[in-house]
């Protein structure tokens, strides 16, 4: 980083709010509605602005672990083409400031949950800025091609922050949730990696092509897809989700699978097969999410 | 580093950070207030 100028005099605040990865934090904050709204339909019961000031709880938590992540991996972002303009590799806000921010965020976020919510949320919310920070920036990311698939945890738990935030616990319906974005996790990031191979070699991260290779690695794409489909349906045999919502999950199961197939079947250094899968995996899973979201305002309102 | 040693675009910037900062806090401020505004009254409602 030395050769990088100091910049810093010239931040300005969209450069701190880029410390957020507000591309994350709407999906935080679209997840995290839908694990709601998901609760009150099932009965849970939480006055409207305190579940606004949840969601604004939760989607902050969510940017103070990105602005951390970014203070920790300033390194690797320095050397990687996709991460290269975050704001610390381009020298606009010094390191320091990020941990402080991100720190600072992050206390005033489980402190506004535990206030609008319930101590079992904030403890929740507060556990997943642990695990994505500690656990997955700190620990997995640089020492294991596993990184991601544990590290999803973390992604995958604001459905389940905002359940318990709306009815004080954490069901069975509610982990469902959580499943289905851990096991969307791995095929996601593993597409991503297949394209962008270079750039995590080059920083020395150990992703599963640079690692196991990039035939494993489309074996193991295929099989992460396969359960996830099958847990993509889980909802409606729980009674989470009624028959719109096992419509939907089926024709974008197999939608994913046919994608994860001619991932499997592409050959070797091919990009467009994985660039598609990992475009159609965002759109699986805001799909199947937008599902449940729908079927439960019909309950509810109609 | 100086007063002088800032560029126009500078304390531009400068200024910015400073208003987003105000701002930030303020909005902290009100959501709290509103949060016990609502847990107060939801109580009141509650033991009533």
């Amino acid at each position: 980083m030395t050769d990088i100028p100091t910049r810093t005099a010239f931040a300005g605040p969209k450069d701190y709010f880029a410390l957020l990865k507000p591309r994350v934090m709407s999906l935080v904050i679209f997840t995290a509605l839908v694990g709601m709204v998901a609760a009150i339909a099932g009965g849970a019961t939480i006055q409207p602005g305190l579940g606004a000031a949840s969601l604004l709880a939760i989607a902050v938590g969510a940017g103070a672990s990105g602005a951390l992540n970014m203070w920790w991996d300033a390194d690797i972002d320095a050397v990687m083409a996709r991460t290269l303009s975050r704001p610390i590799p381009q020298g606009l806000v010094p390191k320091s400031e990020a941990a402080g921010f991100g720190l600072l965020l992050s206390a005033l976020s489980v402190a506004l949950l535990a206030l609008a919510s319930n101590y079992v949320a904030a403890g929740l919310l507060a556990f997943t800025i642990f695990f994505y920070v500690v656990i997955y920036s700190m620990w997995l990311k640089r020492t294991t091609p596993q990184n991601i698939v544990i590290g999803g945890a973390a992604g995958a738990l604001p459905p389940v922050v905002a359940w318990a935030a709306a009815s004080g616990s954490a069901p069975i319906d509610a982990w469902i949730l959580f499943l289905i974005i851990f096991l969307w996790t791995p095929p996601h990031f593993w597409a991503l990696a297949l394209y962008r191979e270079g750039d995590y070699a080059r920083a020395g991260v150990p992703m599963m092509p640079n690692v196991a290779g990039e035939k494993s690695t489309k074996k193991q794409i295929f099989g992460y897809s396969l359960i996830l489909v099958i847990a993509g349906v889980a909802p409606y045999a729980t009674g989470l989700g009624d028959v719109f919502y096992l419509a939907v999950s089926s024709a974008f199961g197999a939608g994913f699978l046919m994608l994860a197939w001619r991932v499997l079947k592409s050959p070797p250094n091919s990009k467009e097969a994985p660039k598609q899968l990992f475009a159609f995996s965002i759109l699986y899973l805001f799909a199947l999410f937008a599902a449940l979201l729908a079927e439960d305002l019909y309950t509810l309102y109609v | 580093m100086s007063e002088t040693d800032l560029s126009p675009e500078e304390k531009k910037r400068r200024g910015q950070r400073n208003v987003a900062i105000a701002l930030g806090l303020t909005a902290f401020i009100v959501v709290v207030f509103l949060v016990t505004i609502l847990k107060i009254s939801g109580n009141i409602g509650a033991s009533s």
